[in-house]
């Protein structure tokens, strides 16, 4: 690669960088102020007697992965039956699907409010105590986590083999345990892929969180916001730079994970054609 | 059992949490605290047109920068292989798992009158800047947060882009910029539409961002419709019709890009 190219992706890099750099720099910061004024760890260690921080990050990881897992099972469903569908039925439903992901986030968040706070009220006149909180912020996170898994999934059921379903329905099974033990099988990727995304968005959300929290509990970035008004407790950089460090050892083991899997398949490839070969 | 059923639970769940809360958007935006018919909060919404139009003036030129930064880098990364472009991918998806708040918020401390880069200014004697607080702050917060989004569908379009088509064109005599404007550029179209919708529909509806960097006087159109529902001018009736109005010309300004109107629209977001 030319030099220029190299200094591109260089300055690009220390760009998108260069406030992380701060964020860690500042949470091994002796005072609470945005000067460094000297080296310490008491934040790590304060951290965890924070127990609001603490509850925020269980209720961020909690709403993720129940919104992520619900999300993938409906969607998955959902995608399956769509496939089946007729042509007009499946446009319409694909329309509204798009809806989350290209719509303004503080509109899909406002709607949600609106949607929340009229249903409270109708609640109220049953008797019911309908509130703002677990079940708002998940049910939100749940929509805009499906529309992922069935973009996700869509595709590999068009590339799915259905002689392999078929032959399935052959041996006996009925169509519910073929789409278990064949079907799933062959689009695990798809599914895969989408939890993930589904994952990461709900984890990084901010904006429908935001209107959709109850008072009781915040997730994560709410609770950030609420301290960017005043300043930023140096806790919360303490939790980002463990999770900087944690996300970049898992990928940098499923880098080397699958660069060995590369070269085992490319000497495997090699050994077939030097068989055929002789 | 009928297959199509499976999709059932999804249906009910689209016309409960996406049909309902669309149609509740347009109850509220033509109705009043009272809740009935008014059209006063469409006229209402008519008064922040300056911010509508600075709202997508800021987005626009965030969007087109975007583009020209984030072009080179997706083609950069679409011509490397193996270990080289998958650790690009990774250290460019890598970010977006710090939270998007603390990141612009570290752009605040650099940023501010005694922040870094003007401790660094005057360290090297070349004075004081005024950055934050200001227009161009808003802009790089909204480039440095959506940039992944513009470069990650460029990527994926460029990739399938084969090595052989490009040496054809150099072996038939074609030159650096002949062959970008004729094969480079018509083959990655379908990803700056992408790219250019994902910055775009974000950086016109922030308030995140104005918020942090872009102090009091840079309020956008996300701003206003924040303060209506959960700020200190709580009018959800005018809150709905600006968000309505934002709606329409995000769909308008889509619908001019062509983005809506052709096939294979999750191959490309994804």
């Amino acid at each position: 690669m030319k030099w220029y190219s190299k200094t591109y992706i260089g300055v690009f890099l220390a760009f998108l960088y260069l406030p992380i750099m701060i964020l860690i720099i500042f949470s091994f910061n002796d005072t609470k102020g945005r000067t460094f004024t000297g080296f310490t760890t008491k934040w790590f260690v304060q951290l965890f007697s924070d127990a609001a921080v603490m509850d925020a990050l269980w209720t961020t990881i909690v709403v993720a992965l129940v919104s992520s897992v619900i999300a993938t099972v409906m969607g998955t469903a959902a995608a399956f039956g769509l496939e089946k569908m007729d042509a007009k039925l499946k446009s319409v439903v694909m329309n509204l699907t798009y809806v989350p992901i290209i719509n303004p986030e503080i509109i899909t968040g406002v709607s949600f409010m609106l949607l929340f706070v009229t249903a409270k009220k109708w609640f109220a006149t049953m008797g019911i105590d309908f509130q703002f909180g677990w079940t708002t912020l998940i049910l939100a996170h749940i929509t805009f986590n499906v529309p992922y898994i069935i973009l996700n999934v869509l595709p590999k059921l068009r590339q799915l083999d259905h002689s392999l379903v078929e032959a399935a329905m052959d041996l006996g099974c009925n169509p519910l345990q073929a789409f278990l033990k064949v079907t799933i099988h062959e689009i695990r990727p798809g599914i895969m892929a989408g939890f993930l995304m589904a994952l990461t968005f709900s984890m990084d959300d901010f904006v429908v969180s935001y209107f959709t929290t109850g008072a009781k509990h915040q997730t994560l970035s709410v609770m950030i916001y609420a301290m960017t008004k005043k300043r930023v407790s140096p806790e919360i950089n303490a939790l980002s730079t463990m999770i900087f460090i944690a996300v970049l050892a898992v990928l940098v083991i499923v880098n080397l994970l699958e660069r060995r899997n590369e070269k085992k398949l490319k000497q495997v490839s090699l050994k077939g054609k030097d068989g055929a070969a002789q | 059992m009928n297959s199509r059923q499976a999709a059932y639970p999804y249906l009910m769940w689209t016309v409960v949490f996406i049909a309902v809360p669309l149609g509740l958007i347009m109850y509220f935006a033509f109705t009043d605290m009272q809740g009935s018919l008014s059209m006063q909060n469409l006229v209402q919404a008519g008064r922040y047109s300056s911010v509508f139009v600075k709202s997508i003036w800021l987005a626009a030129i965030s969007t087109v920068l975007c583009l020209v930064i984030g072009y080179p880098m997706a083609y950069l990364m679409s011509r490397m292989k193996g270990v080289g472009s998958r650790t690009l991918l990774m250290l460019l998806m890598l970010p977006m798992w710090m939270n998007f708040l603390l990141r612009t918020y570290a752009w605040m401390t650099l940023l501010e009158n005694n922040g870094v880069i003007n401790n660094i200014l005057s360290f090297i004697g070349l004075g004081h800047l005024q950055m934050i607080n200001t227009q161009g702050a808003v802009v790089l917060g909204m480039i440095y947060n959506y940039i992944p989004f513009m470069i990650l569908p460029l990527h994926s379009v460029m990739v399938k882009i084969q090595n052989d088509v490009i040496e054809a064109a150099q072996d038939l005599g074609a030159g650096p910029g002949e062959v970008f404007t004729k094969i480079v550029f018509p083959l990655s179209k379908p990803g700056i539409k992408t790219g250019v919708m994902m910055v775009f529909v974000p950086a016109v509806s922030t308030f995140i961002i104005s918020q942090m960097l872009g102090g009091g006087h840079n309020q956008l159109i996300g701003d206003i419709i924040e303060m209506q529902f959960l700020g200190n001018a709580y009018n959800p009736n005018l809150g709905s019709a600006i968000s309505l109005v934002l709606m329409l010309l995000v769909l308008m300004c889509m619908s001019v890009s062509g983005f809506l109107d052709d096939e294979g629209v999750e191959e490309r977001l994804l």
